[in-house]
């Protein structure tokens, strides 16, 4: 949607910041929260993949950015009837 | 209820906060983009394949989805794939390379309005009517279930969370419209992955990785039968207790393509497509993910199945519609868990906001616009629109403590399909393929077929009719709908006059306007990994082959 902001902006910038947050969480694991997870340290690695996903987002975005507004007229937007 | 209590914190709460706050952003950012009606209702035709395709898959993967499949995991095994592979993909990619072309090419804007340009306004009433009434009763639906979740897993008061999860969509919907709600569509897409990965993950680790899982399923409740899919179906006598015939044609035709290829909560988000190589992509683009979303709701189901103690009791915290809280409450530390129970939050708004904004333009341009007050400037059908969404929401909020009253929500949505999409789906299939079908069949085609289903389901309720369970009623249902409606558009047609050619080029196969010929429904586009029907013909492929293991 040219004229709109762009999804990936949306969805990368959500998901670092959700990636920080729970990266940090997964560096500070206690025991008991590991072994919850079945000695899985999930916070760090689900951390870590939804840094990637946010940053994979902005990076196409920065790689691919929206094509300039088109300044011609809108279309009309009713039809018959 | 205190059971499935979640044991959540701070950084929880601070992550389902951030995702609030980034969904209004989204809406107050849309409205900006809003210039006129069209804007609104369809997002000014404009939105590229890739979005379109996760909003398409997204406006599906409600929470009801996500946690009745979950529970079909581990009550019937994988047999539930069935609800995928058969009862999904197949319709998804017929929608995009055969009917799409006749719904963008025809530039209606909604599945009522093509109703009324192929038959008449009868047709049109009777449809738009009933669709309207459908969502608003499905959105109060989602919004209950929301409730009861948050209430179970959060502990907030009922009302509570209707009203919160109502004035988030309300407002986002509002302001942004169509484009504000498919933009959340595509983030929720990936919050709920993003909070279903980890409980797979955790759980196939914990029964010790897939072949664990398998000793234990075969040693368990349904044993080595749930994990099948079709090698049993010879007769009824498996866990989901249909044959192969139900399931090829009850679920997989008459069923899914009359959900998927007439639902306009669906069809809507390929019509917001910027051009028709991405309306006809968008619900083959959808159909990948759809592949594998079982991965992330089957196994977990069956993953509760072998490690929740006493899973399946009739009432209580252990019912299969718990398993993904169990598991999140077993298995989740903080962190991922605030991920998950945010992934839980999105999925019933995705739901919601896609019948909302379904409602609000069908509500709008063929009910108001069509009825009550025609020929006004295209500013006032913009703002009819904002009021209309603001009653849905309303009245929805109202239908949620209606839907308090039913004990199982999901066989009441399961009704409300099997009663209006079966029919619809036979009177469109006969109307796009065959042009002499005259306007009065179409009318009496869709009423008699809903009535044929409504009457089985009354029946059924008044035990006039034995069903061996609810699900074998709605397979019936819909096959006496779509066989009746059948019958009744070609004995119609024989008694009444048929259209002239002209008022139905576009709109009939083989009477091509500008983009249904056959040309354009074989070639598509000039690369091959934007043509449909390439496109298509490999989802398919994958969906016979990822049955291979699980015969």
């Amino acid at each position: 949607m040219n004229r709109l902001f762009d999804l990936r902006a949306v969805i990368g910038g959500m998901f670092t910041l959700y990636g920080v947050i729970v990266t940090i969480l997964g560096l500070f694991d206690t025991p008991a929260e590991i072994e919850k997870a079945q000695g899985v340290r999930i916070n760090l690695w689900m951390g870590l993949a939804m840094l990637a996903l946010g940053l994979l987002m902005l990076l196409w975005l920065r790689l691919n950015p929206p094509k300039p507004v088109e300044t011609t007229e809108e279309e009309a937007p009713a039809r018959e009837d | 209820m205190s059971g499935l209590r979640l044991d959540v914190d701070f950084v929880d709460y601070l992550i389902l906060a951030i995702y609030f706050i980034t969904v209004l952003g989204v809406g107050f950012m849309a409205r900006r983009a809003i210039k006129n009606s069209s804007d609104f209702f369809l997002s000014g035709r404009s939105m590229p394949a890739w979005v379109t395709g996760l909003a398409f898959v997204s406006a599906n993967l409600g929470a009801l989805e996500i946690i009745g499949m979950a529970a079909n995991g581990a009550q019937y095994g994988l047999m539930t794939l069935h609800y995928y592979w058969v009862g999904a993909v197949p319709a998804m990619v017929f929608l995009g390379i055969v009917m799409m072309p006749f719904y963008y090419g025809s530039k209606v804007r909604s599945v009522p309005e093509f109703l009324r340009r192929r038959f008449n306004r009868p047709t049109h009433l009777f449809n738009a009517v009933s669709f309207a009434v459908a969502q608003v009763l499905i959105a109060g639906v989602n919004l209950y279930a929301l409730a009861l979740i948050l209430q179970a897993l959060l502990g907030w008061p009922l009302w509570l969370s209707i009203v919160i999860g109502a004035a988030i969509v309300l407002s986002y919907i509002t302001l942004g419209g169509l484009s504000s709600a498919i933009y959340n569509e595509v983030l929720q897409f990936f919050v709920i992955l993003a909070g279903l990965i980890p409980i797979t993950i955790i759980g196939l680790v914990k029964v010790g990785g897939w072949h664990g899982l398998v000793e234990k399923v075969q040693a368990g409740p349904i044993g080595d039968a749930a994990l099948h899919t079709f090698s049993q179906t010879g007769s009824s006598d498996n866990p989901l207790g249909a044959n192969w015939i139900g399931i090829i044609f009850g679920l997989g035709f008459v069923l899914s393509f009359g959900y998927w290829t007439t639902n306009f909560a669906e069809v809507q988000r390929a019509l917001s497509a910027k051009d028709m190589s991405a309306a006809r992509r968008t619900p083959i683009i959808g159909a990948f993910p759809k592949l594998l979303i079982p991965a992330v709701t089957v196994i977990p189901g069956l993953i509760a199945l072998v490690t929740v103690q006493g899973l399946g009791a009739k009432e209580g915290d252990l019912t299969y519609n718990n398993a993904i809280p169990l598991l999140m409450r077993d298995l989740l530390p903080n962190g991922v868990l605030g991920v998950a129970v945010t992934g839980l939050v999105a999925s019933f708004m995705a739901g919601m906001a896609a019948n909302v904004s379904g409602f609000n333009t069908v509500f709008t341009y063929d009910i108001w616009q069509s009825y009550v007050r025609k020929d006004r400037p295209d500013g006032y059908y913009l703002r009819v629109g904002r009021i209309a969404t603001i009653v849905g929401v309303i009245v929805g909020i109202g239908t949620a403590f209606i839907a308090a009253g039913f004990d199982n929500i999901m066989n009441y949505i399961q009704a409300l399909f099997s009663l209006f999409n079966a029919p619809l789906f036979a009177t469109f299939i006969v109307g796009m393929f065959w042009k002499r079908m005259t306007p009065w069949a179409g009318f009496f085609s869709l009423v008699l077929g809903f009535l044929a289903s409504l009457t089985l389901y009354l029946g059924y309720l008044g035990d006039v009719f034995a069903f061996n369970s609810d699900l074998e009623e709605s397979f019936w249902g819909a096959g006496a709908a779509f066989v009746t409606a059948v019958v009744v558009a070609v004995v119609v047609t024989l008694f009444t006059t048929s259209k002239p050619d002209d008022e139905l080029r576009g709109l009939v196969y083989g009477l091509a306007g500008p983009s249904t010929g056959v040309d354009v429904i074989v070639s598509g586009d000039k690369v091959w990994w934007r043509n449909p029907v390439i496109l298509g013909a490999i989802a398919l492929v994958l969906a016979v082959l990822l049955y291979i293991p699980f015969w």
